[in-house]
């Protein structure tokens, strides 16, 4: 990865502690912000911090927040996300984030202070095996042992967390280590790194894909945060391929935005609660070309009938997403940007053979017509899936990020708030994380400070990580956090209806509090808003207020998700929103052990 | 099809289960045991045989000889995944037997009279086991084979007042020239 200068070259040959070698590699990777907490085991550290103005530090009001906040910051700048924790507890409560980021292929790089070396092993104040706890969480992690080798350590860690498959590294650092002294040695000092993974496709079988592209009378272009992780100039090449070959195109959950919305090609998000088009599409293609994405089980369905007669072709930079879940005919290890920069060369160059998909299209045609993200609204009662639209349509033309956390709304959110650039969407896909998003909100504004940043939220979600709207007042954030208050854990109470014969064990958020006056109390703007009449109002309201702002929307208690594809199903398989059949009986015995 | 493990795990019973020996080159750094060993246990994979020790000392790098075994599709996963964690430089599969020579060491203990220990002196001879240790009522031999002919000895000295057996675990080597 090419560099800015190194900020820190001055320094270079200075006698300095751990804490402030750990500061100044900071600065000479050129990190502006990172998401902390203190405690003892990291008190070197925040006195290095102290009284500097490079780096920005931004007091969180609980770990799980600062490494939430850093995948947030991450996901919409395209830089590495940076976390700053204590020992035990501090580490513990970092690791839901930390995961978060491992399965959604997020940068991020988390120090986590540790008791001095000496101690390691006593059980002393504080201790915990945090190294042994983020081994199977993290992308890579070290124990610094000696103060000589933390600089060293620091740069090779934002290399792994950056490149190949992006993912999160820990650094434990023992507090004595931060303490004792060494000499300073700059960046350059510590090149070249031995974690090299390819990103240059097999040229002989991009060639190969082409063919098979050529050949096809039923494509389909499947993608996924790969192309979003592969930056912006990947989405562009992606859009030029699109257009080259009309193929129609479709993603998954975290695919969102790099092929816009509004595109003529776009055939909505696909996997369990994807659309119709886009699914069917899926199990009825000839060749399939999957860009990024790594056949996650929200997106195949039951595997045995996953898209049964197609030949498909996988580009991923993870050698091991390839043949993991679903065997493909071509596998190509590559970056997702350039791989598709390839591909659209090649197609150019190969301009005998062009495949007619006017039937194809036809028949995707017949399906959009389905209109299966359809719903039925209302006058006096706000339907959710409304809500978003009106959230879109006020919000479409200014330069806004979206976030959410996980439900019901998330799935809504994805279906009716219509993404036209990458970086602007940021959701828990592959963990799931409620709570994920008044943090990650908080994470984008501090990159984006003039930008419009909404959590769309649901009740259950929000109190998981609600503390944090103390740190977007602190920090002059004016995130909006927007709640679709159907007051269940609506998407348990949704699978709970289709599967557990209407049994709502414990998925009715009993007690909630007022939100208005919660939002009062930490010193943010309270709105509620529970007549469609006021929507519109609501969220103007919501958008003109300089300052951090929660909407309680009270929303239909009753309305699910759909499409739907139950567990265990094939593609073809979908429940659909009007469908009048019975909905306990759509899924089988085998079906509701799947989760 | 074969369909490894994912939430809609369908049984596939028709593939047949290979074995395989894996020789990993990793950088000699605290934890890149564990690295390796807790991938197996995170994803459900068989460990059959592990050996682990320094090979280069100059180079930093160990070697970690691991007998796994799974469908094709399952050992793929398992050589991608291994290949994944960082510290790992190389994943060699030892693709069955034939151009592999593995080895593996076991002290075996046996206590007995009489017959017993007649028999076991003589089965020792017929697998050219070293005696390590000898009492008057016990012997410890030495017996370096495949795992195979050490399972097979093992099993014969049972009935003969097996005490104890300490394995090594298998050490491989590709045949030929070539480094891995
Ligand atoms: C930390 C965590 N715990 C539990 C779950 C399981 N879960 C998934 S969705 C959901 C309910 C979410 O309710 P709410 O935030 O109100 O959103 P809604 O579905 O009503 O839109 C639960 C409990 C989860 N995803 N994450």
């Amino acid at each position: 990865m090419s560099k800015a200068k190194d900020k820190t070259e001055h320094l270079i040959g200075n006698e300095m502690s751990g804490a402030e070698i750990l500061v100044n590699a900071l600065k000479a990777e050129g990190v502006d912000t990172i998401f902390g907490y203190p405690g003892g085991a990291v008190l070197p550290i925040y006195d290095a911090l102290y009284g500097q103005n490079d780096i920005e530090h931004v007091l969180v009001r609980h770990e799980q927040g600062a490494s939430h906040m850093a995948e947030g910051y991450a996901r919409s700048t395209g830089k590495c996300g940076v976390v700053l924790v204590t020992s035990g507890p501090g580490a513990t409560n970092a690791v839901t984030g930390i995961v978060d980021a491992l399965l959604d292929s997020i940068p991020m790089v988390c120090f986590t202070g540790q008791v001095p070396t000496h101690l390691i092993g006593t059980d002393a104040f504080q201790e915990c095996d945090t190294t042994g706890i983020t081994r199977s969480a993290a992308k890579h992690n070290y124990l610094v042992k000696s103060v000589e080798e933390l600089e060293g350590i620091i740069h090779e860690a934002f290399h792994i967390a950056t490149s190949g498959r992006p993912g999160p590294v820990v650094i434990d650092v023992p507090k004595d280590i931060q303490f004792k002294k060494t000499t300073y040695k700059g960046y350059e000092a510590h090149l070249p790194f031995d974690y090299n993974p390819q990103t240059e496709p097999f040229m002989p079988a991009i060639e190969m894909a082409i063919d098979l592209l050529a050949n096809a009378k039923k494509p389909i272009i499947y993608t996924g945060g790969g192309i979003i992780n592969a930056g912006v100039k990947a989405s562009e090449y992606l859009r030029e391929f699109v257009k080259e070959t009309n193929f129609p195109i479709t993603s998954t959950l975290m695919g969102l935005g790099a092929y816009p919305a509004s595109g003529d090609n776009w055939l909505g998000m696909l996997g369990m609660h994807g659309s119709y088009e886009a699914n069917l599409a899926m199990h009825d293609c000839d060749v399939m070309l999957c860009i990024g994405a790594r056949f996650d089980d929200r997106v195949t369905g039951r595997l045995d009938a996953f898209s049964p007669n197609s030949k498909k072709i996988h580009i991923d930079i993870e050698p091991s997403s390839i043949n993991k879940n679903v065997r493909v005919d071509i596998g190509i290890v590559a970056d997702a940007g350039i791989a598709t920069k390839a591909l659209l060369k090649a197609w150019s160059k190969n301009k005998s053979k062009r495949p007619k998909l006017d039937d194809w299209w036809k028949q995707i045609n017949v399906w959009r017509e389905r209109k299966s993200f359809g719903y039925r609204n209302q006058d006096d009662l706000i339907i959710p899936q409304y809500a978003i639209e009106r959230l879109y349509e006020l919000t479409k033309d200014k330069k806004t990020y979206i976030t959410t956390e996980v439900g019901l709304h998330q799935m809504w959110a994805a279906q009716h708030y219509h993404f036209e650039e990458p970086h602007r969407w940021m959701t828990s896909g592959g963990l799931g994380t409620m709570g994920y998003g008044l943090p990650a909100a908080i994470g984008v504004q501090m990159a984006h400070k003039d930008a419009l940043v909404i959590d769309i939220a649901g009740d259950a979600s929000v109190q998981m990580t609600m503390q944090e709207m103390s740190c977007a007042v602190q920090y002059n954030l004016p995130v909006k956090i927007f709640i679709l208050n159907n007051e269940w854990m609506g998407m348990v109470r949704q699978w709970q209806q289709l599967l557990h014969g209407e049994r709502y064990s414990h998925s009715y958020s009993h007690s909630l509090p007022d939100f208005v006056k919660m939002a009062e109390a930490f010193g943010c703007l309270g709105l509620r808003c529970d007549k469609p009449s006021e929507l519109d109002e609501t969220i103007q309201k919501m958008i003109d207020y300089n300052g951090p702002v929660l909407v309680d929307c009270r929303v239909s208690k009753i309305e699910n998700c759909f499409p739907m594809i139950p567990s265990g199903a094939a593609h073809n398989e979908m429940l659909l929103g009007d469908d009048g059949r019975d909905l306990g009986t759509a899924i089988d015995d085998k079906g509701k052990q799947l989760v | 099809m074969s369909q490894p493990n994912s939430a809609y795990f369908i049984p596939d019973t028709t593939e047949a289960i290979k074995r395989t020996t894996l020789a990993v080159v990793v950088k000699n750094e605290p934890g890149v045991l564990g690295r390796v060993v807790g991938l197996f246990s995170a994803r459900g994979y068989n460990i059959e045989s592990l050996t682990v020790a320094e090979t280069d000392h100059e180079a930093h790098t160990s070697r970690i000889t691991i007998v796994t075994s799974g469908t094709q599709a399952t050992l793929d996963q398992i050589k991608a995944q291994i290949a994944r964690i960082v510290p790992v430089k190389r994943v060699n599969d030892f693709n069955g037997d034939e151009d592999v020579v593995s080895r593996e060491l076991a002290l075996i203990k046996v206590a007995g009279k009489g017959d017993d220990r007649v028999e076991s002196l003589r089965l020792a001879d017929a697998f050219k086991a070293k005696i390590m240790d000898a009492g008057l009522d016990s012997f410890t031999f030495e017996l370096t084979g495949s795992s195979k002919k050490l399972d097979d000895f093992i099993k014969l000295m049972k009935p003969l007042g097996l005490v104890e057996v300490s394995r090594t675990g298998v050490a491989a080597i590709r045949r030929g020239n070539e480094k891995v």
